[in-house]
């Protein structure tokens, strides 16, 4: 490679670097992220193992079934990787989705050594495989606790087009640590769920302002609920899932004690606001109102400040 | 059934267990000796941060006690679907529930989930999915999403769905199709003394393993999840 070339790839690698996490799909994200030329699929698009149960709805296949699963490396090191792909079905989990997860966590926890890493987006149960769905979901958490029982790492990545909602937002909960950016978004039911539920006085799904301050990134990282705030490019991704890999606890008796404190001490000190303002206020962020309109660089100071660390307490 | 003839005829040797706000909680001799501990919702409460820490908290005081298996007995409406409960996070307090209830039975503590009434969604997977046997009493009704809700949210009419639902145990509520998709393990009838399912069940438990799966390709009711979930994990064990 003459120099020419050479500069053109590390401009190109530039530029891919700085690609959007949240404008990309599922399989740029996964190739950004690991090494170069890394991921070894496991059961990908050419096996064609579709959800048996769309036809059912006259609805569209994916021969992925919206999620890459596969092994790769990380800085050099080995890690599996699971990636949703929100633009099929809004990532929903299905029985397909769900299984090739389950395997990939249950591989994990018997190699122990190697961690995971999920990419979430997804709104949760795909509906029309809602039994199958709710009980992959109920797999993968089990999975997941095997797999950090027995040594291994699992760090969640959230910044996709669907968020992370439903069980995927469970699912969250119950990884070692997890990234958070702007754009992602973190809860059980949705704006629509809540608005037609509970009606529009409870939650007006429309009010994106006030979707955005009570499930996305930034009140998710003051709040405690993520541990790291990234900015919406797949290199800081790739560097958060770096640096946490490095700094997570392992896991125990006593991180279930400390997450038991954490939340009760949440519920204790912001039990009784009706907005995140209002617990932005009571943690004493200086002038909350803004928080919303903050660049991420200066989000990220700001939580410096307000010193949120990382804990060993999820 | 009512809870209280449920406790009855399950610890015909007494009990202590107390429902308080939706929540139950409290210990229960066995017949075989020894005691468990019994935990739940009941009334069809939903399941939001408060219930969720009140029942993570019980459990991890006991595991620090020789309390005996873990009883988790569940009436519930779905996840409590507030603004409040969303903005102080409640998917963490839902899986810090779900997290407790699967490191106990990981540590020596089998749990068993008793679905007597209803439960949908994210309460259903804090609780009764959590457990590493689920039993069904007569009367259990679990849904993921009621069809009225669900027609709104993926726009499919309420009658394709309904016509849908008659065959499609994959997707439409009912306890037979969580049987039939390996989600419930056991359907107790109430003819019987509960006390001797329990301890016969109690003897006889399961390891901790997830057989799930594999129990619905036996009922034919998910048809791939075993056999994808086993290819990714041999894949991913080569090398």
């Amino acid at each position: 490679m003459n120099s020419g070339s050479k500069m053109q790839a590390s401009m190109l690698q530039h530029r891919d670097q700085m690609t959007s996490w949240y404008e990309a799909s599922a399989r740029t994200r996964v190739r950004l992220l690991l090494d170069p030329e890394t991921l070894h699929e496991f059961v990908g698009p050419q096996m064609r193992e579709i959800s048996p149960h769309l036809r059912v709805f006259d609805l569209p296949e994916q021969f992925d079934d919206g999620i890459i699963v596969g092994r790769g490396e990380l800085g050099g090191s080995p890690v599996f990787v699971a990636a949703q792909e929100g633009r099929f079905m809004g990532g929903a989990i299905g029985e397909v989705h769900g299984a090739k997860l389950t395997g990939l966590l249950r591989a994990a926890r018997d190699i122990k050594s190697v961690p995971v890493l999920i990419l979430f987006d997804t709104g949760g149960v795909r509906l029309q495989e809602a039994n199958a769905g709710e009980v992959a979901v109920a797999e993968i958490m089990r999975a997941i606790i095997e797999a950090r029982t027995a040594g291994t790492k699992i760090i969640g990545l959230i910044g996709g087009r669907a968020g992370c909602y439903g069980g995927g937002g469970l699912i969250a909960g119950c990884c070692s640590a997890l990234a958070v950016s702007e754009q992602g978004r973190i809860a059980v039911s949705g704006p629509e769920v809540i608005e037609t539920n509970r009606g529009v006085e409870e939650f007006d799904s429309r009010d994106r302002a006030l979707v955005w301050r009570t499930m996305g990134g930034k009140h998710r990282r003051l709040l405690g609920g993520a541990d790291v705030f990234t900015e919406d490019t797949v290199e800081d991704f790739r560097n958060t899932a770096m640096q946490l890999l490095r700094s997570v606890a392992d896991f125990s008796l006593a991180t279930l004690i400390n997450e038991q404190a954490r939340l009760e001490q949440r519920l204790e000190r912001f039990g009784s606001c009706l907005d995140a303002v209002d617990v932005w206020s009571a943690e004493a962020v200086p002038q909350p109102d803004t928080v919303p309109g903050l660049a991420p660089d200066e989000f990220k100071k700001l939580v410096d400040k307000a010193g949120r660390i990382n804990h060993d307490a999820r | 059934m009512m809870l209280d003839d449920i406790l009855a005829s399950l610890f015909p040797q007494g009990h202590s267990v107390k429902k308080e706000e939706g929540v139950i909680t409290g210990s229960a001799k066995l017949r075989s000796g020894g005691q468990a501990l019994v935990i739940g919702i009941c009334d069809r409460t939903a399941v939001g941060i408060d219930e969720a820490i009140w029942l993570s908290g019980y459990v991890l005081d006991s595991l620090e006690k020789d309390s005996g298996p873990i009883l988790v007995m569940v009436d519930s409406d779905s996840q409590r679907m507030s603004k409040r409960d969303e903005l102080l996070g409640l998917n963490e307090f839902l899986a810090h529930l779900a997290k407790c209830l699967i490191y106990a039975n990981l540590h020596g503590r089998p749990t068993i989930g008793l679905l007597y009434g209803h439960t949908a969604a994210g309460a259903f997977l804090a609780t009764a999915l959590a457990t590493r046997v689920l039993v069904a009493l007569p009367g259990a009704e679990p849904v993921v999403m009621d069809l009225p809700s669900m027609a709104k949210v993926t726009k499919l009419s309420i009658e394709m769905l309904k016509e849908r639902a008659k065959s499609t145990p994959v997707f439409a509520p009912g306890l037979q199709n969580l049987f039939q998709l390996g989600a419930v393990q056991l359907t107790w009838d109430e003819r019987t003394s509960l006390a001797d399912r329990l301890e016969k069940l109690l003897s006889d438990t399961p390891d901790a393993g997830d057989r799930r799966d594999t129990l619905g390709k036996e009922r034919h009711g998910r048809l791939k999840a075993a056999d994808i979930a086993e290819r990714v994990y041999d894949l991913a064990l080569q090398r």
